[in-house]
């Protein structure tokens, strides 16, 4: 059996993979979210139809299943693509269930913040002359931010923890490791990832602070 | 020649008729004021001037040129209508300022977006943006908020947030100014130094129209007055005329709901 420090530093290596998925996740689902958010408001009607019946398949389904056949799908439908073999196929395939999963989820928080901001916010800028898209990047945008810092930082905290999922595919995330060391009889590293999730999330959970107090010089 | 020309605006929302055949001209350096209950369509009107609502027949002219036409779909191009709003200014009965932005930020900020477009903007970038600095100062120290430049909106009274937006909207020098219900939302005691301020742009000759249930205000600060009552013109005419010597029942019955008040 391996000693303590060997331990640790193989569920720090996998815990890597946990952090590595947290980040692409939020890089590519944020502004995805924001582009189905759009979607989901849009005037023509089949787009705005079509956006909502897949927001709501992706949150009506289990991530773990979105994980499975968005990894064996391709296979077992003998599609021309395939995922690569191996590690990195693994964890493309899982960046990209999180990545469609996530941004359904965010991008229902973004309606919801975009359609919170008054109209006359937006009329007072059409009547200064400014385009609709200005509109929305000068005057609108960060009034939404600031409202939805907070269920956005709801759903980053569960993300972290999410990650975890990634093991359904066989990627060697922390708690897939640790249970290597369980079935062996070794208890204690799978209550040790605990302490990893922890400490990420503590840290998170500052960083959100501070972006609430860096957005508290304005009152929407 | 008249400076707006407003010819048979008619608006409907659903089967409600909330403008009926409106219309009426303004000359250059005349302030118009708007009276009538709630619901008789003063603000509408005001929010088809703006393009904010599209009429659905009629014709709005500035300084001759035909600016909306309702059966003529070439001139409610989207392009277009962004040039033609330019204008119209208005200042809305809940300010509407951008809280994300201080005093000055919400005067500048139309104009430095509008400056961008200019073929020079790049290389006259800073000299430029010193231009629009001094500008905004300006407005502001007329409407007496100089000291409040690096404020935010929440910082600042109601009224002094109503000021800002005088200032805001007077920064693209719009041919006409429209104020909806500028004092409607503030405490009484706030009301006198909005009213303070539109007086002094009217003596200034800015072209103006008010709508406004500040009927000593309006009585003493405009040119010309119209009565609305159901989406109409009921009665129009010098303040002295509509105020002092009614000719329609409507209007008089409106006025003494006033007097008594």
């Amino acid at each position: 059996m391996d000693n303590f420090a060997v331990i640790i530093s193989r569920l720090s290596e996998s815990f890597l993979l946990n952090c590595r998925l947290f980040a692409l996740t939020l890089v590519f689902s944020l502004p995805l979210g924001l582009v189905i958010a759009f979607g989901s408001m849009s005037r023509f009607d089949p787009l705005r139809w079509l956006v909502r019946t897949f927001v709501w398949i992706i949150r009506g389904t289990p991530l773990m299943l979105q994980l499975i056949v968005i990894y064996f799908g391709p296979g077992l439908m003998n599609m021309a693509f395939n995922w690569p073999s191996g590690n990195s196929g693994r964890f493309v395939a899982a960046t990209v269930a999180f990545v469609i999963n996530y941004a359904c989820y965010f991008s229902e928080i973004f309606r919801g913040g975009i359609e919170s901001i008054p109209k006359g916010q937006y009329e007072a800028g059409q009547v200064l002359g400014m385009t609709k898209k200005q509109v929305f990047f000068h005057v609108i945008l960060l009034q939404v931010v600031k409202r939805i810092l907070p269920p956005v930082g709801n759903e980053v905290i569960t993300l972290v923890k999410d990650t975890a999922l990634a093991r359904i595919i066989a990627n060697k995330e922390i708690i897939m490791m640790a249970g290597e060391y369980s079935s062996k009889g070794l208890i204690w590293p799978l209550f040790a990832t605990g302490l990893y999730f922890l400490a990420f999330v503590g840290a998170l959970t500052l960083l959100l602070d501070w972006c609430e107090k860096k957005l508290g010089y304005f009152r929407t | 020649m008249p400076i707006l020309e407003v010819r048979d605006i008619e608006k409907r929302f659903g089967t409600l008729q909330v403008l009926k055949k409106i219309d009426f001209s303004l000359e250059k350096g005349e302030t118009l004021a708007i009276i009538g209950s709630s619901g008789s369509g003063k603000t509408t009107l005001l929010r088809c001037l703006n393009f904010l609502e599209k009429p659905d027949r009629g014709r709005i002219l500035v300084n001759g040129e035909v600016i909306f036409d309702a059966a003529d779909p070439a001139t409610q191009r989207e392009s277009e209508v962004r040039r033609k709003r330019l204008h119209f200014g208005l200042v809305f009965q809940n300010f509407n300022l951008f809280p994300q932005y201080t005093v000055l930020k919400n005067v500048t900020l139309a104009l430095e977006l509008l400056a961008k477009e200019r073929p020079d903007y790049n290389q006259n970038k800073k000299a430029i943006l010193e231009e629009i600095q001094e500008k905004a100062k300006n407005l502001l120290s007329q409407v007496g908020l100089l000291d409040k430049l690096d404020y935010y909106p929440h910082m600042i009274s109601g009224g002094q947030q109503q000021r800002v937006a005088i200032a805001r909207a007077l920064a693209l020098e719009p041919d006409i100014l429209c104020f909806d219900e500028p004092t409607s939302a503030l405490d009484p005691e706030l009301t006198g130094e909005v009213l303070k301020v539109i007086k002094s742009l009217a003596e200034r000759k800015t072209t103006m129209i008010i709508v406004t249930h500040e009927m000593d205000f309006a009585r003493d600060v405009s040119d010309r007055v119209i009565f609305m009552d159901d989406g109409a013109i009921i009665e129009q005419g010098t303040p002295e005329d509509v105020f002092g010597n009614p000719r329609e029942e409507r209007t008089k019955q409106f006025l003494s709901r006033y007097k008594s008040n």
